[in-house]
């Protein structure tokens, strides 16, 4: 390939005459550039750590020059976050939702620190922006279980449904079935009754036999119309919107085998403030009504 | 240099030799003084070994590759202390082998999942997660309804970490089968007992079953996660754990 | 197995060579028989259900080896010429890395497709198929199945073409290919099971572990004695990336992977070490997994191939020298850049931060003695599609090598942490660097292996290299997209302060991005069905790959009497 045994003739340069497998190779220096970069970097990182905690001692490490820590300085950060919002996060606890609304600086400050807690802790079970899904209320409608005024929703926030908190709502559908408090046929009458008082289709001999017995078992939580009672958190059974389902077979399964839906307490997780701007967020944006 | 180099070019153990030697530095450096400087994990009280039910549960974790979707390390950066929660503490993993600090996030962290949902809605979001958040993308998990937890051998696991150095006792490992009936059973007689063994456990039937499913054992878990430290009594901004 | 029976030296008696080979025969088969009575022991006594399976798999492996050593040492088929390169093991691997490379690559695409179309998991609802399972198969199959068998084959080939000599060990060399099949099977079944020790990279539980370090100890020893027996004076550039990616890896191999079995019978165990400790071990050997397995290894499959396939020489043996001690003294202590900002101390955070900054140039060196050897040999560019692959390879190399150190500072990582940047990174290098440089290597070594003229069809190569180029840039381009919107959304913030979107909404953001990546991972997988049918025509010698003669491959035979003072080895 080239004319003297140790330059190679396309670039001029010396190979280092060694050979392998009609590999050779070139003596070429290294970049200027590249050692030039590699040498930068070398004096920047041990500049860096001179002046960061770097070097592990005998029990210890040099904390460096300035004695940097993440976790002082995010403490710094969060000490400045509450400071910002103390004057708003002071005034929204306690403050009643008429108070809220006319101060329209402070009703922002909620509804949107709201919606952000709402995101990550409630949609999770009440579904995307609140609109329920079985089993989990829909917070978007103005139909409510236990209330829907703004000081029901921060109780039921507060200390939750049936969750762990002496305070928490408490309200029980019994099993019926499971129980043997009713015999399945009659659990099949109460079905055609609950359809029909939701204005389904419906067997209305089953339904006039269940009339009765709803008489005798269940109005005394869901009313005598059945329309439900908000002390005992007992659905208005009269209308469309359900929380478990309204099909004849999800019907007779929460006759047969009760319910008891849990709603955690969030007292323990979030401050006061954040709860109350999440029921603002709740009774303001998405459902409210009362 | 240029010498040195030219002598293991040409003599291959002298070459595999100063290969090694140059590859151990840094391991020695970075990983040795983490197991005896004594910042490296804070002072805190609260944290226990998992109890055997919440370790079945960790393991099922681990075996389903969870930790491939979820981190458990709450970074300290503003935004994930208000998304998530107080930034998690070396001391809060000392007892996961291996240890769950994750390195994608599909999902969302999990290091304070502890308490945050209730035992139904993680039955209802493991079995089926787009009936409950339509959004999501992670894998149903029905199957752990139907799978039994293999109780009797989860002593030998309490063992195996006893013997590894975690502080368990004696009695811990013989009774690892009876702590795990005692946790799913509120009626049980032990409770007291159980509770002295590992206290903050949570007690209660996971799953709503009948059998100790391993979705006992997995929501045990969740609901223990990032639970245990007291953050009350946390000195955060002494020097040591400052770091 | 390895029967090489063409002797053409008569000096050599063919008694003197069964003798050479049955020296392997008697190790093997006792590392054989114990596995086989563990594995006896496991299936009938063991309590752990799952590993039943594992069980009856060692025993299917070990018996049918130790009936094919104890078939062949009695009709006398372990004899080979010392005077001819152990070549049909390498072809062996150049199957394995197909056979794996589509595999590995398959089961990505299926888990690209379930992260953007998750309905597909609640209608298959198979515990085995899901996202948490396949992942690890998905890493496993294409760094140690087809990255693997890429670097057993191509250092088998280089360090022998380099040494002027056999490889050592006589049957050995099987014992390594085939222990390594064994070890991804045992692994990847049981990752399907749901047996994993749950650290990446390294998810094959205790068991399989042992039989990993016994495999690798084999490549170990083979390698090295191979080059002490060379004939050549100096060690060649290629063989010393190959020495330190295998010397390496046992030893993360060996410290990471240190853990109690829960039974000496059963699949579980747990790591001595816990929390803060076992992640900076787990990230020493996961970050230098890459710098080792997926880096050093394929630069010496770099050093040999594109000189070798340019026609030129290496272009500096002086920066040869530098960038190899610097990467891998630097290497070593960029693994906490895994772990920034997380409860690992500061202080070991700060370190790995500044040691991948300073690992960019000396990584650079590589791509520079890469690109720079094509001078004189650009035009082969546009009429070569292999030398082409193998060009670009080093350019996603420079690019991952890039990125890295710019991901390892604290305040880029922050953002970039968590997210689908760090996957698009991982795939710059793993299809860019790793998948173009092995096809480069696979594209070259068949012609040589097989003797013939070129692959079966070169268009088809094209079509590859386009398929591969495609699909990388669809992939990585939605990464980057995604993966930095995904930081900036997290930490989002409204006028108030408050944070702007839910963890939710995130996920919801990236489904586009998903849908993009699926695709290009597709593409890419194309590329890999592309190829296999190439090599399969051109081993068969249809198109331009009719046969040679003796001549090629473009090398020369081993030479006992190269260097006179080296004709016994060093
Ligand atoms: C673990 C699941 C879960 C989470 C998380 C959750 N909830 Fe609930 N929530 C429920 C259930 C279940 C009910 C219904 C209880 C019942 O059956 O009466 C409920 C009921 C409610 C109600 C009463 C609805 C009515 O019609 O009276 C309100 C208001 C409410 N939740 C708001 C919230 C808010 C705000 C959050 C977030 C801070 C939240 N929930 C988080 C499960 C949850
Ligand atoms: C002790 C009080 C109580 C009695 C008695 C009672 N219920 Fe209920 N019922 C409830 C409560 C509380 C709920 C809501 C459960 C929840 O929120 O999880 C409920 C829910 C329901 C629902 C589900 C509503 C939906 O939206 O999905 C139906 C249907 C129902 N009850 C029917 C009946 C019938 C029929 C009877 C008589 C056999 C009856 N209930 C007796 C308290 C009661
Ligand atoms: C494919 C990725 C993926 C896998 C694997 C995965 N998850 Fe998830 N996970 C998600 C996503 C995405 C979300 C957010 C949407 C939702 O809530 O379903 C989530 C949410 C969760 C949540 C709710 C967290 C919160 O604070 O809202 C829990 C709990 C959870 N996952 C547990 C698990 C467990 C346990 C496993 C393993 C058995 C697992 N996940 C496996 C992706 C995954
Ligand atoms: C100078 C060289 C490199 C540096 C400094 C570097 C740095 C990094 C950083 C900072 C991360 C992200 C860690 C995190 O936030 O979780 C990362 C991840 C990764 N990189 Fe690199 N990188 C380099 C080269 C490469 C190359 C060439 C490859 C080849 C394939 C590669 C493969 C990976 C993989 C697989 C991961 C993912 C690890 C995991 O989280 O599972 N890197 N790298
Ligand atoms: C057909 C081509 C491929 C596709 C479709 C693909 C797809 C994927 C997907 C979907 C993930 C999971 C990402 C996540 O968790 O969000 C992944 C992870 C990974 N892939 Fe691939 N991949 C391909 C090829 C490869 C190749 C060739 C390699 C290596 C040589 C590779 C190495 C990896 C690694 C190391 C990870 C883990 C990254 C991490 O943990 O940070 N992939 N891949
Ligand atoms: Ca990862
Ligand atoms: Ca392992
Ligand atoms: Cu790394």
């Amino acid at each position: 390939m080239s004319d003297s045994k140790n330059i190679d003739e396309h670039t001029g340069t010396a190979t280092t005459s060694h050979e392998w497998d009609e590999i050779e190779e070139l003596d070429t220096p290294m970049p200027k550039w590249w050692i030039g970069i590699f040498y930068i970097c070398i004096a920047w990182a041990v500049g860096y750590a001179i002046l960061m905690p770097a070097i592990p001692l005998l029990n210890g490490y040099s904390k460096g020059v300035f004695g940097f820590s993440d976790r002082a300085r995010v403490a710094v950060a969060v000490e400045k976050m509450h400071a910002e919002r103390l004057v708003n996060s002071e005034k929204l606890v306690g403050a009643s939702i008429g108070t809220i609304q006319n101060d329209s600086d402070l009703l922002r400050f909620a509804t949107e620190q709201g919606k952000a807690l709402f995101g990550d802790n409630c949609e999770t079970c009440h579904g995307r922006r609140g609109q329920g899904v079985p089993g989990y209320p829909n917070l978007n409608d103005d139909i409510w279980i236990w209330g829907g005024s703004f000081d029901d929703i921060k109780q039921t926030i507060n200390y939750g449904i049936r969750a762990e908190h002496d305070e928490t709502r408490f309200g029980s559908m019994a099993a019926f079935g499971r129980y043997e408090l009713l015999e399945p046929g009659q659990i099949d009458d109460l079905v055609q009754h609950v359809l029909r008082i939701s204005g389904q289709q419906s067997d209305a001999a089953a339904a006039a036999r269940g009339a009765n017995l709803f008489a005798e078992n269940c109005t005394s939580c869901h009313g005598d119309t059945g329309k439900g009672t908000r002390e005992n958190g007992a659905p208005n059974l009269t209308d469309t919107d359900w929380l478990y389902g309204g099909t004849a077979a999800i019907i007779r399964e929460t006759i047969f085998n009760g319910r008891e839906g849990l709603m955690p307490n969030w007292d323990t997780r979030l401050s006061a403030s954040q709860i109350a701007a999440i029921s603002v967020y709740v009774h303001s944006d998405l459902g409210g009504g009362e | 240099m240029a010498k040195l180099h030219d002598y293991m070019e040409t003599r291959s153990f002298a070459l595999m030799v100063g290969i090694l030697l140059t590859v151990m530095v840094g391991g020695i450096v970075q990983i040795a003084p983490l197991f005896y400087i004594d910042s490296t994990i804070e002072e805190v009280d609260g944290v226990r070994p998992y109890s055997p039910l919440e370790l079945a549960g960790q393991d099922i974790y681990v075996r389903e590759g969870c930790y491939l979707c979820h981190s458990q390390m709450i970074r300290p950066l503003r935004d994930e202390i208000e998304r998530y929660g107080h930034y998690s503490l070396a001391a809060e993993s000392m007892y996961d082998r291996p240890f769950q600090w994750g390195s994608k996030r599909t999902g969302p962290d999990l290091a304070r999942l502890g308490g945050k949902y209730t035992d139904d809605w993680h039955v209802f979001h493991m079995t089926n997660p787009r009936a409950v958040v339509p959004d999501s993308i992670m894998p149903p998990y029905g199957f752990l309804n139907d799978k039994k937890l293999n109780v009797e051998l989860i002593g030998a696991h309490i063992a195996a970490k006893k013997a590894i150095g975690e502080p368990y006792t004696d009695e811990m490992v013989a009774m690892a089968a009876a702590d795990v009936r005692t946790q799913v059973n509120p009626e049980s007689d032990d409770i007291d007992a159980f509770l002295a063994r590992y206290p903050k456990a949570q007690v209660r039937n996971f799953d709503a079953q009948e059998q100790i499913s391993e979705m006992d054992a997995l929501i045990a878990y969740m609901q223990i996660i990032g639970t245990m430290v007291d953050f009350d009594a946390y000195e955060a901004d002494i020097n040591d754990n400052d770091r | 197995m390895a029967i090489n029976t063409s002797i053409t030296r008569k000096a050599i008696t063919r008694k003197a060579i069964i003798r050479k080979a049955n020296g392997a025969i008697l190790p093997i088969g006792i590392i054989c028989v114990f596995g086989f009575i563990w594995a006896v022991l496991v299936a009938s006594r063991g309590v752990d259900p799952v590993i039943k399976p594992h069980a009856y798999m060692y025993i299917f492996a070990f018996a049918l080896a130790i009936f094919a050593l104890v078939y062949g040492v009695m009709q006398n088929k372990f004899v080979y010429n010392p005077y001819e390169y152990d070549d049909n093991v390498i072809k062996a691997g150049v199957y394995a890395t197909m056979f794996w490379g589509i595999a590995g690559m398959a089961v990505g695409a299926v888990i690209a497709f379930q992260l953007a179309f998750p309905q597909i998991m609640d209608a298959l609802g198979l515990s085995w198929l899901n996202f948490g399972r396949l992942r690890p198969l998905h890493t496993s199959g294409v760094i140690f199945g087809f990255g693997g068998n890429a670097l057993i084959a191509t250092s088998f080939y280089t360090v022998q073409r380099t040494c002027r000599t056999r490889l050592a060990g006589g049957m050995w060399p099987w014992f390594v290919f085939w222990g390594w099949q064994l070890v991804l099977v045992i692994a990847g079944t049981g990752y399907l099971m749901g047996i994993t020790h749950g650290q990446e990279y390294a998810e094959p539980e205790w068991y399989v572990d042992i039989w990993i370090t016994i495999v690798w100890v084999a490549y170990l020893a083979i390698f090295m004695m191979t080059l002490v027996k060379r004939k050549e004076k100096h060690i060649y550039v290629s063989n010393w990336f190959y020495l330190s990616f295998i010397v390496t890896i046992a030893m993360l191999h060996i410290i990471n992977n240190l853990a109690l079995p829960v039974d000496w019978l059963g699949s579980k165990s747990y790591s001595l070490a816990s929390g803060v400790q076992n992640a900076m071990t787990q990230w020493w050997y996961g970050h230098n997994a890459v710098g080792f397995f997926l880096t050093t290894g394929f630069l010496g499959m770099m050093y040999y191939f594109i000189p070798k396939r340019a026609e030129r020489p290496v272009y500096s043996y002086r920066l040869s020298i530098v960038h190899f001690w610097t990467v891998i003294f630097i290497y070593i202590w960029a693994g906490p850049h895994h772990l920034h900002y997380t409860a690992l101390p500061q202080w070991t955070q700060t370190l790995g931060m500044v040691f991948s900054v300073m690992l960019w140039m000396p990584s650079w060196g590589g791509m520079i003695n890469g690109l720079m050897t094509l001078s004189g040999a650009w035009d082969k560019l546009r009429t070569d599609p292999v030398l082409r692959m193998l060009a670009v390879s080093v350019a996603f190399y420079g690019m991952a090598t890039f990125e890295g150190p710019l991901m390892s500072i604290r305040y880029v990582n922050a953002l970039s942490h968590y997210t689908d940047w760090t996957i698009g990174h991982v795939h710059a290098g793993a299809l860019g660097w790793n998948g173009m440089v092995t096809f480069g290597a696979v594209y070259c070594l068949v012609p040589w292996l097989w003797k013939k003229k070129e692959m079966y069809s070169l268009r088809m190569v094209e079509w590859h290299f386009w398929l591969c180029t495609i699909g990388i840039i669809f992939y990585i381009t939605a990464m980057w997209v995604s993966g930095i919107m995904q930081g900036l959304m997290w930490r989002a913030y409204t006028d108030f302060g408050f944070l702007e979107y839910s963890f939710i909404e995130t996920v919801k953001a990236m489904h586009p991005y998903y849908i993009i990546r699926a695709v290009g991972g597709t593409l890419f997988l194309l590329g890999m069905f592309v190829m296999t049918w190439n090599v399969w025509k051109t081993v068969k010698g249809h198109g331009d790959a009719y046969a040679l003669t003796d001549d090629t491959p473009p090398a020369r035979k081993p030479d006992v009497n190269a260097i006179p003072e080296l004709a016994l080895g060093e």
